[in-house]
């Protein structure tokens, strides 16, 4: 069985959790950008938690599902309407055979993923179904979603979730997105990077209490942070080291980069900060124009959040398996 | 993971750990572990471009790779990644901090301490007609067969891949042969470009946008998601270039499935 793509959307492409063991060759991990909101996706189709799903940013493609599909949307709300029919966000929905699907505008967030039951059956390259934009490397040559392409989808046993198997239905419950998507739009918890101090006094108060804008400029690479630009107090003669996706960077415009899930796997500017790994997500749904406010936070307590996060992940995917064993 | 050149972790013979062992393993003594994020470090070992800090990085790489697997280790000139899949770690051992990993490095190091790592050779033909040939040879005040001679004269040493996968950042270029980048860089470089950026020569895996100036091409193809392990070069590999000419880079590619 497939998926058959009618229109792309903005940009739309396979992800999973990331390619790892090749940074030192060169190769970075990709995968989501908001990981609880793809391995929730997985959980609400009762998928393997790897499997991998849609990340679609912004603007949401048509697709049309060959067979009959039992898929979620998570992350930014989307909205979805399957044969002219509303989905809810965050539910297991049913879609039957030849049903075209159209996932318009994002209400809230920049990132939705469509995750289906029995996963996207695509080959892994290099242990992973992630796409690397950047590297072109991955499911369908390393690229996003164009018009034509039709990717299989893996067997799965029918689901016994639904009575009648004729018409797009969804189950009366789903998730609360509250949680996981960042509606309060709280500042992000930033630890100081090694290259904190270089900067001069004003820019290390500034990084921690202006407002700064998400540019246009910005994608799975990485997020350029508008506003006003950090000085270093000296120049620094830096030479490339080891980058992570949550590394602020300081270029020299004074604009600092936050590079995000296809951070390149070295780099050689300052480092000024890192975001906390809970945090990721909630960049990951702010859009372009988007408010960005940092709040500085201890190794220690980022660790917590970590997991205290992963934690109640696990216990929510828990407990939407037992939901779906009884509905 | 691939094997890690030259460290053999079924060595028989371990040298028994000394107390005074930093002399005899050439364990660092000072282990400086930097927290980049959650369950990721750096380890410094210095802050320059330099060839024999830039070999202590890939001898720690080697040995840790060989010891320590859960620990995935990014080299760069003068700097160790080392990032740990916290959960996996902290299920068998709890909390990761700094001074458990530093302990578990300074045990992965005394397990082999004997065996030298020992870095891998590799050719790469290069045909030297490369489109700013004539640019490298005017600024260095040196003749287009004197630039090739300079330049496939020396050994270097991959210190670290990046920018694209399987870019090899190569340290060893003779000074004369060093240029600036480009003012204005190229949309498209080819794939297998041999190029010279400042004091630092590379090798373009693909077409690539880039400021290099290109003095050569190889049919090499540096990555290919059907090797294991996928780049052709590895970090801490020593690289000779051989000079090939127009026929036999032809030859090569044809050989090879590259687009000459």
């Amino acid at each position: 069985m497939s998926v058959e793509v009618i229109k792309p959307g903005l940009l739309s492409s396979l992800q999973d959790g990331g390619r790892s063991g090749y940074a030192h060759l060169g190769l970075g991990r990709a995968g989501v950008m908001d990981e609880p909101a793809w391995r929730l996706a997985n959980a609400l189709v009762g998928n393997d938690a790897n499997e991998a799903a849609l990340e679609i940013t912004l603007a949401g493609p048509t697709l049309r599902l060959q067979r009959d599909a039992v898929v979620a949307l998570t992350g930014g709300i989307i909205d979805a309407r399957a044969d002219g029919q509303p989905l809810p966000p965050w539910t297991t929905c049913f879609l039957p055979a030849g049903t075209p699907l159209r996932l318009g505008g994002m209400r809230h967030g920049c990132r939705s993923y469509l995750a289906i039951r029995g996963g996207f059956a695509v080959a892994p390259v290099l242990g992973s179904r992630s796409t690397d934009l950047h590297a072109r490397t991955g499911p369908l040559d390393g690229r996003a979603l164009q018009a034509g392409d039709v990717i299989d989808t893996g067997n799965a046993e029918h689901a016994p979730w639904f009575r009648s198997r004729r018409t797009v239905q969804a189950l009366r419950w789903g998730l609360d997105p509250q949680p996981w998507l960042d509606y309060a739009r709280a500042p992000l918890a930033l630890l100081r990077g090694h290259h904190y101090d270089a900067l001069d006094v004003p820019s290390q108060r500034a990084l921690f209490t202006q407002r700064f804008a998400v540019s246009k400029d910005s994608n799975r690479t990485g997020c350029r942070m508008d506003g006003a630009p950090l000085q270093l107090s000296h120049p620094l003669e830096l030479i490339s080291e080891a980058t992570l996706p949550g590394t602020l960077q300081l270029p020299p415009s004074g604009q600092p980069i936050l590079l995000l899930a296809e951070a390149p796997v070295t780099g050689g500017y300052p480092r000024i900060g890192q975001l906390a790994v809970v945090d990721l997500p909630r960049i990951a749904q702010r859009r372009p124009g988007d408010a960005v406010c940092f709040e500085t936070i201890a190794m220690d307590d980022a660790l917590q959040r970590l997991r205290a996060r992963n934690d109640a992940l696990q216990q929510l995917i828990r407990r939407i398996a037992q939901r779906l064993e009884s509905p | 993971m691939t094997h890690p050149p030259g460290a053999d972790p079924h060595d028989p013979s371990p040298a028994p750990a000394r107390a005074d062992g930093d002399a005899m393993t050439g364990m660092p003594s000072d282990i400086r572990l930097e927290a980049l994020a959650e369950g990721a470090w750096l380890w410094r070992f210095g802050d320059t471009i330099d060839a024999t800090v830039n070999a202590r990085v890939h001898e720690a790489a080697a040995r840790l790779r060989a010891h320590l697997p859960h620990v995935e280790c990014v080299p760069a000139y003068a700097s160790l990644l080392l990032r740990v899949d916290l959960a996996e770690w902290e299920a068998h051992g709890g909390p990761l901090t700094a001074e458990r990993l530093r302990a578990a490095i300074e045990a992965a190091w005394r397990k082999d301490a004997s065996t030298n790592v020992v870095a891998r050779e590799v050719t790469v033909p290069v045909w030297y007609a490369g489109m700013d040939l004539a640019d490298i040879a005017a600024h260095a005040r040196l003749s287009t067969d004197e630039v090739i001679a300079r330049h496939s004269a020396p050994t270097y040493r991959v210190a670290m891949l990046g920018f694209a996968p399987g870019f090899p950042y190569l340290l060893g270029l003779d000074p004369a042969l060093a240029m600036p980048r480009r003012s204005q860089p190229r949309i498209s470089v080819p794939a297998g470009s041999i190029a010279i950026g400042g004091l630092q020569t590379g090798i373009y895996p693909q077409a690539l946008p880039g400021g290099w100036h290109v003095l050569g091409r190889t049919p090499l193809r540096l990555f290919d998601l059907d090797a294991d392990p996928p780049s052709r070069l590895l970090p801490g590999d020593h690289v000779r270039f051989q000079p090939i000419d127009e026929d036999t880079y032809r030859q090569f590619a044809a050989e090879a499935g590259v687009t000459p």
